[in-house]
């Protein structure tokens, strides 16, 4: 047997001149199509998360589509919910948190997703983030971590790794970053998991997971911004940042959930970028915990009898 | 909206120009090398994506999942795949047999 030849002639024999119907986007009923195409630069992981996130609500999980409420503070990320074709507030900075807690709180049968970047959620709401999964209240929170803060144009962020170029920070970070899921499960979230924009599947299953867990739920996802974090770096364009992140990370298995949390910080080397992004399902509380419009309920029985 | 059909499979790779602003990432992580930049720009100046080969798709999603603008996509034509459903299965019970 001869192998075969790898060729890279155009063949244009397969196109279909009048097409049998119109195609569609299997989640175009989900977009507002008059925003589309997003303000995004060519390749922006964010884009990826909002399909990954598409993908969990109409493929892995049941909640019905009426009963989600997307939420988002400002930043690249916070645009999320502008794009999304549910129910969906665009918080002022820091405060997309607070706001899913009121509607929680007034619907328990409604979910709310946050979909927010690190800036948003870790800087100027990180009060609100601690203190949602402080009293467990029934939310999903997408946390799309780039390193940077990406729609002013690339100032450092608290994520920003050690020794990297921004444009606050012309010699190179001194200080220390933050690991997000470790600060979300320190302070009560029930439900933590870490995915890169490169897995796709699991990361579209973990969002699904994490809806379906009643409770503080937390899902990280390391994303690229190779314009403002990238470029500065040397870490090159999208499918470069992205490439990286597939040698990087070191994927937990599910024996490992509840177990290795701790062992989760990401490492990033100056000149060569992430060297190491342990990723997966790092905690799941299966024993229900009681979750906080449900705490309220039973405080008023409890007042009434 | 470019559409292409597998020969023997028939589903359709539809590429949509309008949305798509020439990042690469279906090209970079096509795993059968069969995505290519097109000659032609969009309205929006982007150098957009084209399948070249659409005889060695595998159908793996690789580029519908990774594009962020939702520009490139797959749409499995039902008929065919319930045949190839039934085929399948009659080759099993022959294997059995
Ligand atoms: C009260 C207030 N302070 C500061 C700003 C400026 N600002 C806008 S977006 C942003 C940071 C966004 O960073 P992040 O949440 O990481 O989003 P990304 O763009 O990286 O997705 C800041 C500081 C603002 N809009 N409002
Ligand atoms: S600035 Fe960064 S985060 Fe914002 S759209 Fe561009 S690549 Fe994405
Ligand atoms: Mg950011």
């Amino acid at each position: 047997m001869t192998a075969k030849k790898k060729t890279n002639e155009i063949d244009t024999s397969t196109m279909v001149k009048n097409p049998p119907k119109k195609f569609h986007h299997p989640y175009d009923e989900l977009l507002r199509k008059y925003a589309i195409p997003t303000i995004y630069c060519p390749g922006c992981g964010i884009g990826t998360t909002i399909q990954a996130f598409l993908e969990a609500i109409t493929k892995y999980t049941d909640i019905p589509h009426e009963n989600i409420v997307v939420i988002s503070g400002i930043g690249c990320t916070g645009r999320a919910s502008g794009y999304i074709n549910l129910d969906g507030f665009h918080a002022i900075h820091g405060r997309a948190i607070p706001f899913a807690s009121g509607v929680e709180i007034a619907r328990p049968d409604i979910k709310p997703v946050i979909i927010s970047g690190d800036g948003d959620l870790f800087s100027i709401g990180m009060g609100h983030l601690a203190h949602a999964a402080r009293r467990n209240i029934d939310m999903t929170v997408i946390v799309i971590n780039n390193s940077i803060y990406g729609l002013t144009g690339g100032q450092d962020a608290p994520t920003t790794p050690v020794g990297a170029l921004t444009k606050t920070t012309p010699y190179g970070k001194i200080s220390y970053p933050f690991n997000l899921s470790q600060i979300a499960i320190a302070n009560g979230a029930t439900f933590c998991a870490r995915y890169t924009v490169y897995e796709f599947t699991p990361l579209a299953k973990a969002i699904a997971r994490g809806m379906n867990h009643q409770g503080f739920s937390f899902i990280e996802v390391i994303s690229n911004c190779h314009v403002n974090f990238g470029r500065r770096n040397n870490l090159g364009d999208a499918i470069a940042m992205r490439k990286q992140f597939k040698k990087a990370r070191v994927r937990m298995t599910e024996k490992d959930i509840n177990k290795d949390w701790h062992k989760t910080d990401i490492e990033f080397k100056v000149g060569v970028g992430f060297t190491k992004i342990p990723t997966g399902i790092f905690l799941e509380e299966k024993e229900r915990p009681i979750e906080f419009s449900e705490r309220i309920v039973n405080a008023y029985e409890i007042k009434k009898s | 909206m470019e559409v292409h059909q597998h020969p023997e499979k028939k589903y359709y790779l539809i590429t949509d120009e309008s949305r798509c602003k020439g990042c690469g990432l279906c090209i970079a992580f096509c795993p059968k090398n069969c995505l290519g930049f097109s000659d032609e720009y969009n309205d929006k100046g982007w150098r957009v994506a084209k399948m070249q080969r659409m005889r060695d798709c595998i159908k793996c999603y690789m580029c519908e999942r990774s594009c962020p603008d939702f520009a490139i996509f797959i749409d499995e034509n039902e008929q065919t795949e319930k045949e190839e459903l039934l085929k399948e299965e009659k080759t099993q019970e022959e294997k059995k047999n």
